[in-house]
């Protein structure tokens, strides 16, 4: 009995506590660990509790329209498909909020060649459609006249499961090689013509590792942590560049001068000249009328929060950090969220 | 949830209201019961529908029933949520679903048939190693080893069982697949460089890696199912055999020959928790639904794609081919079982 009444009393505390304003995401696994200092930080800061369940991009999408949510994170922009099937559901329309950024880079397996292999856009397309399957492809030797490349064979690495990060890295293969276009397109999984899918990013680190001559696409986190081998990627504006905090802001500062106005951006291969040019946005996507005031104008602070003050924390997990830009862009959006047609 | 099955599950609701009412109001003998105390009537009342059984029996009787029909229903429940949440799916591509042979989540073209050729194929390549494997196991363990080897060593055995599939998948990245890699599979390929099973540059990540790392679980399986089979074997019939002059292979030959459909049974189990492993599989598979003839080929398994791409599936038609896979792979575990059972009854019948 004495344990009743104490479960009780817990209970009561338990119930109590959760009276303070709690507000609820879900989506992307790539943004979990800045979300998480993010909370925990703003937690302390302001007393609101923000609850985050890292199931996915598609998963997040699925949650706020069906409104069990407060907000939804994604590393890719919704389709025209789910941004209809949001209005239709909730009665106002979706907002993208680009809310961190993620570089994504070309590593490979080469220990006799060492760091900085030089590679363009179609050159890593055919790779990847298998059409160059040599690493002393005369179009690699090419590029690279210093390196003595050996005569092995290519092996693909790939996401075997719907990734964000393979979402950026066919919309830049899409951009640069109408093959690729054509024949694989743009998505966040795609029937891949070669190589051998790894869950991951783990898991294609550890193909790329274990052997000779493959290459792979992961997150620039990963590969700074790690120190993996990278390549340096032939930009827009002609330039090799090496993927880092820089050149990912300076590709986002880039494309924020031709943001579409609903910041569905897709900024891979952006013009400028440090541009890295396989990186992109990650978002939070909410309504753009919020019923709940209480939560509106909390959601809202935080999010302007996020993309101003948070951006500092963005390098030290390694994420880039939003230019200025692109941030002034954000706040616009988030001035305009509404609740039942009020102004917050 | 959409809104018709919102208003399915809340029409559910009214009629066990509505149920409720009823008992509420209907029987005035009920009523009546509860609102007297008189003892002799209650007692006559009870008497009158229980009839010579005691309340608990009766209430013991109906509670297992209420559960047995309920593990029932709820497996019909799973089945018939899975066939409704695919329509979609089912609807745009048919029969196609079952034979052609891409799996396009960009063009939004899908069809099952490489990851069941994947779940099927490398879960017989798993038999094919850990069926022979096992049996020794089995009928070392249950006729041939000394007592004091025979406690740890099926202790041993069944503790491979109690390993999680995903600490498999970590030792088949670091050691199975370089080991495949560097000395099995160009050995395969050395052996026999025309076979249409050993085509391709050998990367370990690939079929053949899928139904080595599937063996080792599903040994256990059939080695200690198999195990328990020997043993109840009655020992007068060793006993006899060994009267009759046989020879400790001759004996075993008899036993083995009064186990077989309880071995039968154990190596369908072991098919089953084959068909269904994901984790393991999905991390040195490869993961490329394609059907090859070569076991050197990466490949993909219906569980495995479950697990790859369900979590970001985003467009509706996506996610309802990934269920319909979920609801073949259903099927397909069904099949398996009654096949074990028709062929367990099979042998059984033949025997006596």
């Amino acid at each position: 009995m004495k344990k009743v009444l104490l479960l009780l009393a817990l209970f009561g505390v338990v119930s109590m506590s959760s009276a303070q304003l709690q507000l609820n995401g879900a989506g992307s696994t790539f943004d979990y660990p800045i979300f998480s200092k993010w909370f925990d930080t703003y937690h302390k800061m302001t007393g609101t509790e923000i609850n985050y369940a890292s199931i996915g991009s598609g998963g997040g999408i699925h949650q706020v329209t069906e409104g069990t949510v407060d907000f939804g994170a994604s590393d890719a922009p919704l389709t025209p498909e789910q941004m209809s099937d949001f209005t239709k559901a909730q009665g106002t329309d979706i907002v993208h909020i680009p809310i961190i950024m993620g570089g994504v880079a070309i590593t490979y397996n080469l220990p006799s060649v060492g760091q900085g292999i030089k590679l363009d856009g179609t050159t890593l397309a055919d790779i990847y459609l298998g059409k160059v399957t040599k690493w002393n492809d005369p179009r690699i030797v090419k590029m690279n006249p210093d390196k003595n490349l050996p005569d092995k064979a290519i092996l693909v690495a790939h996401r075997s499961e719907g990734s964000g990060t393979t979402f950026i890295f066919t919309s830049y293969l899409s951009k640069v090689s109408p093959d690729w276009a054509k024949q694989c397109g743009t998505s966040i999984a795609i029937n891949w013509p070669v190589g051998i899918g790894a869950k991951g990013t783990e898991g294609v680190a550890g193909v790329i590792a274990q052997t000779e001559g493959a290459i792979g696409y992961i997150e620039l986190a990963y590969a700074k942590q790690n120190n993996l081998p990278y390549c340096l990627m032939k930009n827009q504006a002609g330039k090799f560049v090496e993927v880092n905090f820089n050149t990912v802001s300076a590709a986002a500062a880039g494309a924020a001068a031709h943001m579409p106005k609903d910041l569905r951006a897709v900024i891979t291969n952006s013009p400028g000249k440090n541009s890295y040019p396989i990186c992109g946005f990650s978002w939070v996507v909410i309504p753009k009328d919020i019923k709940n005031r209480e939560h509106a104008q909390a959601l809202v602070k935080f999010l302007k929060w996020g993309v101003t003050k948070g951006q500092e924390n963005a390098t030290s997990l390694y994420y880039a950090p939003l230019p200025k830009s692109v941030q002034k862009l954000d706040l616009e959006k988030l001035n305009a969220i509404t609740s039942n047609g009020k102004k917050l | 949830m959409t809104n018709a099955k919102v208003f399915q599950i809340s029409r559910f609701l009214k009629t066990i209201e509505v149920e409720l009412v009823n008992i509420r109001e209907s029987p005035a003998e009920i009523q009546n019961f509860f609102k007297k105390s008189d003892e002799k009537k209650r007692s006559r009342f009870l008497k009158k529908i229980l009839g010579d059984k005691n309340l608990g029996d009766i209430v013991f009787e109906r509670l297992t029933l209420l559960f047995a029909v309920l593990v029932f229903l709820l497996v019909l429940f799973m089945a018939w949520e899975m066939y409704s949440n695919s329509e979609l799916s089912i609807n745009k591509f048919g029969w196609k679903f079952l034979i052609t042979t891409t799996w396009d989540p960009y063009a939004e073209n899908f069809s099952a048939l490489p990851m069941i050729f994947g779940t099927i194929v490398s879960s017989l390549l798993a038999l094919i190693i850990a069926v022979p494997l096992g049996l020794s196991v089995a009928i070392f363990l249950a006729e041939l080893a000394p007592a004091w080897l025979e406690k740890p060593l099926s202790f041993l055995t069944e503790l491979l069982a109690a390993i999680p599939s995903v600490v498999y998948g970590l030792w088949g990245i670091f050691v199975l697949v370089p080991w495949l890699r560097d000395v099995v599979e160009p050995f395969l390929q050395n052996q026999f460089p025309n076979s249409p099973f050993f085509q391709g540059a050998p990367y370990g990540y690939d079929m053949l890696a899928g139904g080595v790392i599937l063996s080792i679980m599903v040994l256990p399986i059939i080695s200690s199912i198999s195990r328990d089979v020997l043993k109840s074997v009655p020992d007068p019939l060793r006993e006899a055999a060994y009267g009759l002059g046989a020879t400790k292979w001759e004996v075993t030959k008899t036993v083995f020959t009064n186990a077989r459909s309880g071995i039968l049974g154990a190596i369908i189990l072991g098919f089953g928790r084959a068909v269904g492993e994901t984790m393991a599989v999905v991390m040195v598979i490869g993961s490329r639904p394609q059907i090859t003839a070569s076991i050197l080929k990466p490949a993909s398994t219906i569980a495995g794609a479950l697990a790859n791409e369900f979590s970001e599936a985003s467009s509706d038609l996506y996610l309802s081919a990934l269920i319909e896979l979920a609801l073949i792979l259903f099927v397909i575990t069904i099949i398996i079982n009654i096949f074990a059972r028709l062929l367990v009854w099979g042998t059984e019948r033949r025997w006596k």
